[in-house]
Formats: C-alpha cells, sequence, structure tokens
C-alpha cells in the first residue's frame, strides 16, 4: 500500500499547488497521480496496487448497484398490499477463509439483494443466508459465490 | 442547480427511511424486518448525508458524510446479523411463506 500513499500524497500536492481546498481538485489530482505512477510501474515490480485499485473501485461500483437494486425490490413488497416474498434460509458454502474474509463476505451479503447472513456453521465453512426472494436455490447460491464472494476475494487476495 | 440535485437526494432518501419504517411494520417475521430496515434504512440514511454534503459543497463537510456512510455501512449489516442470530436462535416462528430452511437440517 505504499504506492497508495505516495498517491494521496501526488494529489495532496496538486490540491495544494492550485490553492484550492475543493475535493474535485484533488480526486483530478489523485487521477493525475495514479497515470503518473502507472507510466512509472516498472519501476515497482511487486506490487498489486495495480490491478488492486480498478478491482477495489469494481467491487464497490457492484457493491452500490446491488444495494439500490435490493432497496427498491424491499421497498417494493413493503408498500405493494400483496406480499412478493417468498423467504428461505439457503447454507452458502465459502470459499473466504480468514475472518477479515468471512466478515467481508458476510457483511456485504447482508446489505444486498434481499440477503441477510443468518449464522455461520461451527466450522466457518457454510454461510447462512435468509433470502427473501427465493426462487432457485442452486442459481442464488451461485450468484452469491460469483457476484460477491469471487469480487471480495479478488480484492483480499 | 445544485440545489435541486441534493433537494432530490434529501426527499428520495427520506422516502427510503419511511419505508423502512414501513416495513418493520408490514413484514411478516423478525427476519424479513431485518431485511426492510438494514436495506432501505441504510441507504435512506446514506442519501439524506449525501445531500447535506452534496448542498454544502465544503471538504469538512464531504469528508465527514463519507465517514458516517461508511460507519453505517459497516455497522448496520452487524447488528442486523446478530438480531437475526439471536431471534433465530430463539426459534421465533418464521413466516409461513419460508419454504427452504437449510440451517434447521443441520
Amino acid at each position: 500500500m505504499p504506492l497508495f500513499m505516495l498517491n494521496l500524497f501526488f494529489a495532496a500536492v496538486f490540491t495544494l499547488l492550485l490553492g484550492s481546498t475543493s475535493i474535485s481538485v484533488f480526486l483530478v489530482g489523485f487521477v493525475l497521480g495514479y497515470g503518473v505512477l502507472w507510466v512509472s510501474s516498472p519501476l515497482y515490480p511487486d506490487t498489486r496496487y495495480f490491478t488492486k485499485l480498478p478491482k477495489t473501485l469494481n467491487l464497490t461500483v457492484f457493491f452500490l448497484k446491488e444495494l439500490a437494486i435490493s432497496s427498491l425490490r424491499v421497498s417494493w413488497d413493503v408498500i405493494t398490499p400483496r406480499h412478493i416474498n417468498r423467504p428461505g434460509i439457503i447454507g452458502v458454502p465459502l470459499t473466504a477463509r480468514t475472518n477479515l474474509e468471512i466478515f467481508l463476505v458476510a457483511n456485504l451479503v447482508s446489505l444486498t439483494p434481499g440477503t441477510l447472513s443468518v449464522d455461520l456453521s461451527e466450522d466457518k465453512k457454510t454461510l447462512f443466508v435468509h433470502v427473501m426472494f427465493l426462487e432457485d436455490i442452486d442459481k442464488t447460491r451461485a450468484d452469491i459465490k460469483n457476484g460477491l464472494e469471487r469480487r471480495i476475494l479478488e480484492v483480499m487476495r | 442547480m445544485i440545489e435541486y440535485l441534493s433537494g432530490i437526494v434529501l426527499v428520495l432518501g427520506s422516502l427510503f427511511c419511511l419505508v423502512a419504517a414501513l416495513g418493520v411494520i408490514r413484514m411478516p417475521d423478525t427476519l424479513t424486518r431485518m431485511h426492510a430496515v438494514t436495506k432501505a434504512g441504510s441507504l435512506g440514511a446514506g442519501l439524506v448525508v449525501l445531500a447535506h454534503a452534496l448542498f454544502h459543497q465544503h471538504p469538512g463537510i464531504f469528508l465527514r458524510a463519507v465517514s458516517i456512510i461508511a460507519l453505517l455501512l459497516l455497522t448496520a449489516p452487524v447488528a442486523a446479523h446478530i438480531i437475526a442470530r439471536a431471534s433465530y436462535r430463539s426459534n421465533i416462528p418464521l413466516s409461513e411463506r419460508t419454504w427452504v430452511d437449510e440451517l434447521n437440517k443441520k
């Protein structure tokens, strides 16, 4: 992560040189600094900064999109008089191993489409998820594994 | 222009908070209620804070808004998870629409 610090430093210097205090100038400085670091990337052979930052952004955008969609769906079920929910609890086998990875998966699962993590098995290998609109068990399970968990592991590993 | 934008975001956020509150009353069981509260609630509160940051256009307020949203997104699901787990463990009945329960089989 030292490259990230360096990048933040570039952005701060850029902001100070322009004598500005606005966030947008800082962001422009960050993007420019990222470009500069990227051009000089042969200097840092064993950093994963250049693959990790886009993946983190990818996860953030994916997550915000899912959050919006899930909120709309849940809201729809709350507002309309007839319930469309078909809740169920399914077990999702985890590839995540460390506590931090499991924490992130469980946390983001709770915040995405109609899913809420209820319990973790004793051996930390299965996460039990309460799904609000459960139509196809295997599809939902695959969605969580390939959508959310894969993206989190890409960032963490 | 930015006034209108932040106004729209503010109203949207309040609507989501309202829906979250309604969800607590309308949903059939504890687990589905937690869905309404964590999702609609955190999005609603997040949008209200975001509207504030958009309106003021001030770095200090912006940073504070970002940290509030980050803390909200970190803590809301943890609380929801603990409440859901506690309610499941104490055998509070699930709604009759629940059709799979793999946790029970174990």
